[in-house]
């Protein structure tokens, strides 16, 4: 039966036979979604007499907002911070890669990188620079939509540089606008920005950011507490992966890792944290401590690198041979790990099984959480009336049964 | 008059619940021939409308040629308050069910000319062919709808303010503020009810004991509006043991003693064509 034209012509999916996530809590509820965004049946009952124009039987599976990943550097053999040929077509590989991990819309992350990775330079130099070429889009049949980049650096801490070529690294000189469009050329198309709070200059850098809308991540730092509660009174929000490339937690000066419980941060703000929740990168009992002392901000991210999502053996990844066995990846004839290769929906099952949280709580470490942090929480990780319909059918398990993208399904599990 | 006494609460859900499925599968509705029924809110036909969700869930009944008119709506209240009417019936039974929604009739609170609204939910019901099966519940002062104690035995669908008592007894709905409280409600009339070919009152728990004794062991009096229905051909009242508490033990026994005979209209749904 159509819907009242004299509102919307367009049809409705009806879900039906599921237990959806909303107000913190598994309801037994339909699920209903009219031009891919989700619709309030009681107002269309009353004041449209409409219908459901389709009708699709979830078999009794859990319907959860779909994930969103705000610190992803690749997968799938594609590094984001290679300047390649084509960098479009990698985070488009990608995007349609982690739909079946539940992952609806992300942050492709950039780690520390020279200069003409981030910059539009002429095309006559034939530089193939990254930042330019990705903007921000939504999400379909063709992959993941894009929220914008994580650009993770380069003003970070040598010290604690983890990963990143410590030749590019930079300080802040003057604090202002002019520091960070020469490190990125532009800021169209970021999201997030992490960088280390104890570098000079940075708090009016943290303010200039948070105006613009743009989260401001602190890590790969050895600020001190205090240090961090500044930055947090600036504007950040968000603490990239806790515990790595951090000071280590000390009860005379907590550090970053302190932010959790501070009573320095101004009343109505919540802080957030990023937890590679994989079983390797963060200890179970650390993960717990986290969580236990601050569960609604903990935000669950893969930090995932080339090699998610490579089957298991030997891999040549630029200059670099790797090996999978597992959960692990190493350097090739080591033991040392080069990185994440969890993807999003085992984090979320790793985290309810390591916290023994509830199914609600797992499923909103990866929906909900970031939301609110990017700020998009008006339609986007939650299953409220007028929100995206980016969502997701999981099993008892919280294995991944079927995506959808505004309303339309985008993958689904084999039979 | 039918005076139906079960154990508890649960039974009493079930027993008007196959009741109001049997009505609805004898009647044989069609696209030519809906059958119209008048029901309540409140807390008393929860349980009524849950066994009635699972009938139909169960293929045993349908509503798709059913028609429905609610007793009332608060006035001003808006729609899509919890507390309205409008979502009481969303949330406990049309979501559930395969009623249409252009064949269910609530009361608008909030329309410009309350009385004009009154007075068209009359014409729906005449236009409907008029009421089947009217299914009503109780307060413990006996009103009926919001036909509240002094409420004219032939009143018609209208305005009423409501009583301080019920004012106050709904002030836990909305957060304990008597402020936020609607006073005022739009209802069918007792006379509207009383044109229904069928009457049906829900009554269970000790608080509404009184207002049973009143409504059938004592006189027709516009203080106990309920009263009215003793003069109504067709009337079942439905209770729990609780509610028989003010009552004599002849009137139970006489009733309790019928039951076997009563029993026979909730049977098993007769064979459907």
């Amino acid at each position: 039966m159509p819907s009242n034209k004299s509102v919307s012509d367009a049809p409705i999916t009806q879900f039906i036979n599921c237990r959806i996530l909303r107000e913190h809590q598994l309801q037994r509820d339909d699920l209903w979604v009219r031009e891919g965004k989700i619709l309030d049946p009681e107002k269309l009952f009353f004041d449209e007499q409409g219908y459901a124009d389709k009708r699709v039987d979830c078999e009794g599976s859990i319907i959860a907002p779909g994930f969103i990943d705000v610190q992803i550097n690749g997968g799938y053999g594609i590094d984001f911070s290679q300047a390649c040929e084509d960098v479009c077509s990698g985070v488009s590989f990608v995007a349609k890669k982690i739909l079946e991990h539940g992952v609806t819309s992300f942050c492709p992350t950039l780690v520390t990188s020279p200069p003409a990775v981030y910059h539009k330079v002429p095309p006559t130099l034939q530089l193939h620079d990254v930042l330019p070429q990705v903007k921000v889009h939504n999400g379909g049949s063709h992959g993941a939509g894009v929220l914008g980049f994580h650009l993770e650096g380069p003003f970070i801490s040598l010290e604690k540089k983890g990963a990143h070529p410590a030749q590019f690294l930079r300080p802040f000189k003057s604090g202002d606008i002019s520091d960070l469009m020469e490190a990125y050329g532009s800021l169209d198309n970021v999201a997030m920005v992490t960088l280390a709070p104890e570098l000079a200059n940075s708090q009016s850098v943290v303010r200039e950011l948070s105006q613009r809308g743009i989260t401001v991540s602190l890590g790969h730092s050895v600020a001190n507490l205090s240090q961090a509660e500044d930055a947090v009174k600036h504007g950040a929000t968000f603490i990239t992966h806790l515990f790595n490339a951090m000071l280590p937690f000390h009860h005379r000066d907590p550090g970053i890792v302190g932010l959790l419980t501070s009573d320095q941060v101004p009343a109505g703000r919540t802080v957030y944290y990023g937890m590679i929740a994989d079983g390797i990168h963060t200890n179970p009992a650390a993960l717990r401590i986290a969580h236990r002392a601050h569960p609604s901000g903990l935000v669950l991210v893969t930090d995932a690198i080339t090699a998610m999502g490579l089957p298991p053996g030997r891999h040549t990844l630029g200059q670099q041979v790797i090996e999978i066995q597992g959960l692990h990846a190493y350097v090739a004839g080591t033991t040392t790990l080069c990185g994440s290769i969890a993807t999003m929906d085992m984090c979320v099952r790793h985290f309810k099984q390591a916290s023994g949280c509830s199914v609600e709580e797992a499923l909103e470490a990866a929906s909900l959480h970031p939301a609110q942090l990017l700020g998009i929480s008006n339609k986007k990780g939650n299953l409220d009336y007028g929100s995206d319909a980016d969502l997701l059918l999981l099993d008892e398990a919280l294995n991944i049964k079927a995506t959808y993208i505004s309303g339309e399904e985008v993958w689904r599990k084999e039979p | 008059m039918k005076l139906i006494i079960l154990n508890d609460y649960d039974q009493a859900s079930e027993w008007a619940a196959k009741y109001i499925r049997n009505k609805i599968l004898m009647f044989k509705p069609g696209p030519d021939r809906y059958f119209t029924l008048g029901l309540p809110t409140g807390s008393t036909p929860l349980g009524c409308y849950k066994k009635l969700i699972e009938y139909y869930k169960n293929g045993e009944v349908s509503f798709q040629y059913v028609k429905t008119f609610n007793m009332d709506e608060y006035v001003a209240l808006p729609r899509d308050h919890p507390e309205s009417y409008h979502s009481f019936m969303w949330n406990n039974f049309f979501k559930h069910i395969d009623i249409k929604a252009e064949n269910t009739h609530i009361l608008d609170g909030n329309a410009a000319d309350l009385q004009a609204e009154c007075d068209a939910f009359e014409e729906k019901i005449t236009a409907a062919g008029g009421i089947e099966l009217f299914v009503g519940g109780i307060g413990p002062d006996g009103h009926i709808a919001f036909n509240e104690p002094g409420s004219s035995l032939v009143s018609r669908t209208r305005v009423k303010t409501l009583a301080k008592d019920t004012i106050m007894a709904n002030a836990r709905f909305f957060d304990g503020d008597l402020s936020k409280v609607p006073t005022m409600a739009l209802t069918v009339g007792v006379g509207t009810v009383m044109d229904a070919k069928e009457v049906m009152i829900l009554i269970t728990g000790a608080h509404k004991a009184f207002a049973l004794y009143k409504a059938i062991e004592d006189g027709v009096n516009h203080m106990w509006t309920v009263s009215a229905f003793q003069q109504h051909p067709q009337t079942v009242f439905v209770c729990d043991e609780d509610a028989t508490l003010e009552l004599r033990v002849k009137t139970v026994k006489y009733f309790k003693g019928m039951m076997h005979v009563h029993n026979k209209l909730v049977e098993s749904p007769p064979s459907g064509k």
